[in-house]
């Protein structure tokens, strides 16, 4: 039996913002933001969190697999959105995994991402590790121009990996670079040349020294070299110092993606993968107070992968955003005026939610027992007008079922943080229908007929207490709008 | 089937206030304003009133909970009064109750009142408010003008109809309505309009623009009904009395099960035939000669042209662009200026629209009167959603015709 990932997927969010966008707003004010005006970063929808994208990254990667065999569930962001509650446990049952899995979640470190992956490597049986983030910046700081929003999905466990664990280090120092706090939302930051030369340029190499010495390997064995800075080049320099070839140093999505935070090391993690072939080595570095290497070996697998949109299909699926004004709102950095019918309680009834999880969360509808009709939700009386059976409804699965619109409107009226409401009635190819929201995708593309497919998002936020409810939504199929 | 309603009850006494936007009256002041007209016209005094209905559907604006207000508001003499709300089939539902109260014996002389005060929100449309939990976190957050626009997607794809084409004849009844409300001084809405006004204006929920969805409006209406004998007595000549009542409520099919295409109204089709039967009616493009029907957009009512069995299936396009519904045409609908121009207060409306009829058979409509006085009229709600939704359909006509 050999250990490592069995199964890799990402998320990134559908809008891109331009970075010259953000310079053509602030640079009256810093000026050294023009020479960032390049390419584009991801962000959230209104609707979306590191929760919703780590669901995603989850589907993505869980492609094709029986879902039944996830043991445990590693989640690490540092921008959950709850201080007490569990997000692993919510993607859990928005994932429909069983219910006795473990569910841990890991924060506080931009390396909770590789942690959770050593962790998981080390453990046993199949662990789902996701890491999301949802980046906040202050408007104008360099982070806004260099993050970007998104989430990784690695599926670990034993039997036929497409990239096995050779060897694993890591280490631990308190070197605050940059650090965020309960009074303050924002990251405070350090001088960069400090960070470079003090920081990584410390920490990291002798780590992977260590890494490849218990592999038996040296430097030029390393094919992939998976290690997030924001600064330019520093990953390049690390490499050098370690030994690494130049040539050897992954892509770190700036131009079209942006750091994604403690999703990164894992984002640039399945990117090599995405590109690599049996035998090559990828070494992957995550860096916050110490550091983790990983150094993992593909396998002939990673040929025998299912088709999914992968990190390369989400970065395809992208609409270009012009519009720093919506960056800002969807981000909550600006006091909007959003009418009178924003004011409507958005209030949950916790028990409410929690009877009704099967259908909230996990999307879980009817099937007749007696006539074989879908529906959701799921009730006690068949909809089937020639059956009317009564409680001969089954559970079934409704979430990884496409659906095909029919009928639509953009409403302008009601309020959404992102007008216009775009919604209507979709049916699923194998039967029953219901209404939902529209997410990722302008009124323009609305289409009876157009094929959907669902994604787990944002419902509602409820400004008045602080919570936020999920539930799902229709989205274009990619490639299909 | 029952043997049904029909001329077993006949209405004796209607009024109506005026609907619009009543910023100086409560809800109160709206139900008397409606009932010193009714209960002038049927010449009886309070006390003959033996049971009451009131119909309001989003009391938490205005009155609050319970029959109270109304009998609050006439001083009715302790007697049995019933608040009912079935959406903006409210109105009919009181008038239903009344009626069924006449015809069961239990009582000679009933009341039903409908009332609405929607203009305390401070914002235009109807109000936005919680639907239950579970609502709340499944469905979307949707405005009734984009319920009813979906409508349209699904009709143009059903009958493979140009959005301009759709479009073009629902400026046609924003117009036709318009028109209409004009000369009706109790109105909310009395300027006419143009085509091009209604093509050009903004859109609220796509394809539905500004003028294509109707007022929301303060008002009240109100009708005494009593049996054709105690009418008698009463003097009264030249009656109007109940044909058909019929209410069909929407069971989830249309929200759940694959069998219905988005494009009509499942409950309508089902109220219209039923009640078609229970008047006596077996060709009702032929025989109906006035109709009220719950226009709360224009595609709402192009649709239910052909949910009423009017307009053939497809065909209600060709019909409203020919003229066939305006009000000198074969079948006027909304000769009152309908929910979009009258108004719609809700509870009212259902009692609004056979306020017209009332009106219209005895030739008391004035400006508006059709010339050649209508003998047998329907009016029509349907409250809620398309896919989910109350249809209540009234027919009246001359007593013992």
């Amino acid at each position: 039996m050999s250990r490592g990932i069995l199964a890799f997927g990402a998320y990134i969010p559908w809008r891109r913002l331009q970075r010259k966008a953000i310079a053509d707003m602030h640079g009256w004010f810093a000026p050294a933001l023009k020479s960032q005006a390049k390419g584009e970063r991801a962000f959230c929808n209104w609707d979306e969190d590191p929760v919703t994208m780590a669901v995603e990254a989850a589907r993505d990667a869980l492609t094709g697999r029986d879902r039944a065999t996830v043991a445990a569930l590693r989640f690490a962001s540092t921008t959950f959105p709850f201080l007490d509650r569990l997000h692993s446990g919510l993607v859990a049952e928005a994932l429909s995994l069983d219910q006795g899995i473990s569910t841990v979640d890991v924060a506080a470190t931009q390396r909770a991402g590789t942690s959770a992956l050593i962790e998981a490597l080390a453990s046993d049986g199949e662990t789902l590790v996701l890491a999301a983030e949802k980046r906040v910046a202050k408007a104008a700081s360099p982070v806004e121009m260099t993050s970007g929003d998104g989430a990784a999905a690695l599926l670990v466990g034993d039997g036929k990996p497409v990239a096995r664990l050779l060897a694993k280090a890591s280490r631990s120092a308190d070197f605050v670079d940059h650090f965020r706090s309960l009074d303050n939302p924002y990251d405070y930051q350090w001088e960069e040349r400090w960070i470079r030369d003090a920081g990584y340029m410390q920490i990291v190499p002798p780590v992977i020294a260590r890494c490849l010495e218990q592999a038996k390997l040296g430097p030029g064995d390393v094919t992939h070299f998976c290690m997030p800075a924001t600064l330019s080049r520093v990953a390049n320099a690390v490499a050098k110092a370690a030994g690494i070839a130049d040539k050897a140093v992954c892509d770190p999505l700036h131009a079209n993606l942006g750091d994604t935070g403690v999703a990164h090391p894992l984002v640039l993690l399945v990117a090599a993968l995405e590109k690599a072939k049996a035998g090559d080595r990828i070494l992957v570095v995550g860096f916050g107070q110490g550091a983790d290497v990983l150094l993992l070996e593909v396998t002939a697998e990673i040929a025998k992968q299912p088709k999914r949109l992968g990190l390369a299909g989400h970065l395809a699926r992208r609409k270009e955003e012009t519009s720093y004004g919506r960056f800002l709102s969807f981000n909550g950095m600006i006091e909007m005026e959003r009418g009178m019918r924003a004011e409507t309680d958005k209030g949950t009834p916790l028990s409410s939610m929690w009877r009704n999880r099967a259908t909230v969360t996990s999307f879980i509808g009817g099937k007749c027992s007696k006539c074989g009709t879908l529906q959701f939700p799921k009730t006690d009386v068949c909809v089937n007008p020639n059956c009317n059976a009564m409680h001969t409804q089954e559970p079934y699965p409704f979430a990884e079922m496409g659906a095909r619109i029919k009928s639509y409107t953009a409403d302008r009226l009601t309020y959404s943080p992102d007008p216009p409401a775009c919604y209507g009635m979709i049916e699923f190819e194998e039967g029953g229908r219901t209404m939902l929201d529209f997410t990722d995708m302008d009124a323009d593309a609305l289409k009876v007929g157009q094929p959907m497919r669902l994604m787990f998002r944002i419902k509602d936020i409820d400004p008045n207490r602080g919570f936020r409810r999920y539930f799902w939504k229709a989205t274009p199929v990619a490639g299909k709008a | 089937m029952a043997r049904g309603i029909k001329d077993k009850v006949v209405v004796i006494g209607m009024g109506c206030s005026k609907f619009g936007e009543r910023w100086d009256k409560e809800a109160d002041n709206l139900m008397v304003e409606a009932y010193t007209e009714a209960v002038a016209d049927a010449g009886i005094d309070t006390k003959q009133i033996d049971a009451a209905w009131l119909a309001t559907a989003i009391e938490e604006q205005h009155v609050g909970k319970s029959a109270t207000p109304l009998a609050a508001a006439l001083r009715l003499p302790f007697i049995p009064v019933t608040r009912v709300e079935n959406y903006c089939a409210s109105g009919t539902e009181a008038f239903r109750g009344a009626v069924y109260a006449v015809a069961s014996g239990a009582a000679d002389i009933a009341l039903a009142l409908g009332v609405e005060k929607l203009k305390d929100t401070g914002y235009g449309g109807l109000p936005q408010r919680g639907r239950g939990p579970l609502n709340d976190m499944v469905n979307p957050n949707a405005s009734a003008p984009g319920s009813f626009a979906q409508l349209a997607a699904a009709y143009r794809a059903k009958h493979n109809v140009e959005p301009k084409d759709l479009k073009q004849a629902m400026a046609h009844i924003s117009v036709k309505s318009h028109d209409n409300g004009s000369r009706n001084p109790k109105a909310h809405l009395r300027n006419k309009i143009t085509i091009d006004t209604v093509l050009s204006a903004p859109l609220v929920a796509e394809p539905l623009g500004l003028y294509d969805c109707c007022g929301v409006s303060d008002g009240a209406a109100c009708a005494i009904v009593a049996t054709p004998d105690v009418a008698k007595a009463l003097g009264k000549k030249d009656m109007i009395a109940v044909k058909a009542l019929q209410v069909a409520v929407s069971n989830g099919l249309e929200a759940q099960h694959n069998s219905w295409d988005g494009s009509y109204f499942a409950t309508t089709r089902v109220a219209s035939k039923r009640a078609y039967q229970e008047a006596g009616i077996d060709n009702p493009r032929e025989q109906v000669s006035l109709i009220e029907v719950h226009d709360c957009f224009s595609v709402t009512e192009l649709v239910t042209m052909e949910d009423l069995h009017i307009s053939p299936e497809g065909g209600a396009i060709k019909d409203v662009l020919d003229g066939f519904y305006d009000a000198d045409g074969k079948v006027p609908c909304q000769i009152d200026g309908g929910l979009k121009c009258f108004g719609h207060p809700i509870g009212a409306s259902g009692l609004r629209m056979i306020y017209e009829m009332y009106l219209q058979m005895q030739g008391r409509a004035g400006e508006r009167q059709r010339k050649d006085t209508p003998r047998i009229g329907l009016t029509h709600n349907l409250g809620g959603f398309p896919q989910r939704n109350v249809c209540a359909i009234s027919i009246v006509g001359k007593y013992g015709e």
